[in-house]
């Protein structure tokens, strides 16, 4: 049995805000690993238009909520004066987050690269997008360990 | 890591895989412009299913899990009954979703309406918002 904690009420926006962002994000890369292992296993006709579908996921549901959660993790860490405080947890978190923006970003750019090589060659090859989707499973393991991180805080 | 940090932590995990779920069933609406071009992402709809099962289940057996399990914490506490019915008005809205994206790939139906997208995203807001402010508790 473990006994509840209530936490102040002027933390709950920042939160909302924090764990939103974080859902979508994630949500946003299973999508475009999804359309990037499809792409991968398509014929011609299917590629381009999953790949370029994964590139529009990153860029404008990926990356804003990624930004979203950042900026609320920020105000939260703020309010709940823990700038200083030298967790594991907030370790992690730190490093999924911006390790993650650039992976993100990287996967993003490959993805676009991508989707322009294959709309202009559609028989060619697709070492851009296994690298992209290859990416996109990386940011996945990185969340889950991260939403451990933050559901368990590990000092 | 104790039962408590074990439970919440598959809790949250699984309203992730919901979130998940929820983003592959607006995936498919946005690439099929609603169901007016063929797309062929609508080959996401099984892993969109698959997620969106063991998300739900995941959310409502942890949460009832827990709910026993905290001290303070009761299953029929106003907070948590209000979260079992947006999590049957979600699993509603995701299923039908599922099977209306099924039939669409199938070509049997027209794909499934922009509303059921906004009830389901609804619900599961509302039910972060009740997770969080947890109100009455």
């Amino acid at each position: 049995m473990s006994l509840l904690v209530i936490r102040p009420d002027e933390w709950n926006l920042p939160l909302l805000l924090h764990v939103a962002g974080a859902m979508v994000l994630t949500g946003a890369v299973v999508v475009a690993a999804a359309a990037l292992v499809l792409s991968v296993r398509s014929d011609n006709d299917d590629r381009y238009p999953l790949v370029h579908f994964a590139f529009r996921t990153l860029l404008f549901a990926g990356i804003p909520s990624l930004i979203v959660m950042r900026g609320a993790a920020a105000w939260i860490e703020s309010k709940e004066g823990l700038e200083n405080t030298d967790s594991a947890w907030l370790g992690i978190g730190y490093a999924t987050a911006e390790g993650g923006a650039l992976l993100i970003i990287i996967a993003t750019i490959l993805a676009w690269l991508a989707s322009r090589r294959i709309r202009t060659n559609p028989d060619g090859p697709s070492m851009m997008t296994r690298i992209s989707m290859a990416l996109t499973f990386v940011l996945i393991a990185a969340y889950v360990v991260a939403v451990w991180a933050m559901t368990t805080k590990p000092s | 890591m104790d039962w408590y940090d074990t439970l919440l932590y598959l809790h949250v995990l699984a309203a992730f895989i919901l979130v998940a779920a929820n983003v592959t069933a607006w995936a498919m609406y946005v690439g099929t412009a609603g169901g007016s071009r063929p797309s062929p992402l609508v080959r996401m709809a099984p892993m969109g299913g698959l997620l969106g099962v063991v998300g739900s289940l995941g959310v409502l057996i942890f949460g009832i899990w827990l709910a026993i399990y905290v001290k303070g914490y009761e299953v029929w506490d106003g907070w948590v009954l209000a979260a079992i019915v947006l999590w049957a008005i979600a699993g509603y809205a995701g299923t039908t979703l599922g099977r209306g994206y099924e039939a669409f790939r199938a070509g049997e139906a027209p794909a499934p309406s922009l509303a059921l997208h906004l009830i389901l995203s609804g619900s599961i807001l509302l039910l972060l918002i009740d997770m969080i402010w947890k109100p009455g508790a």
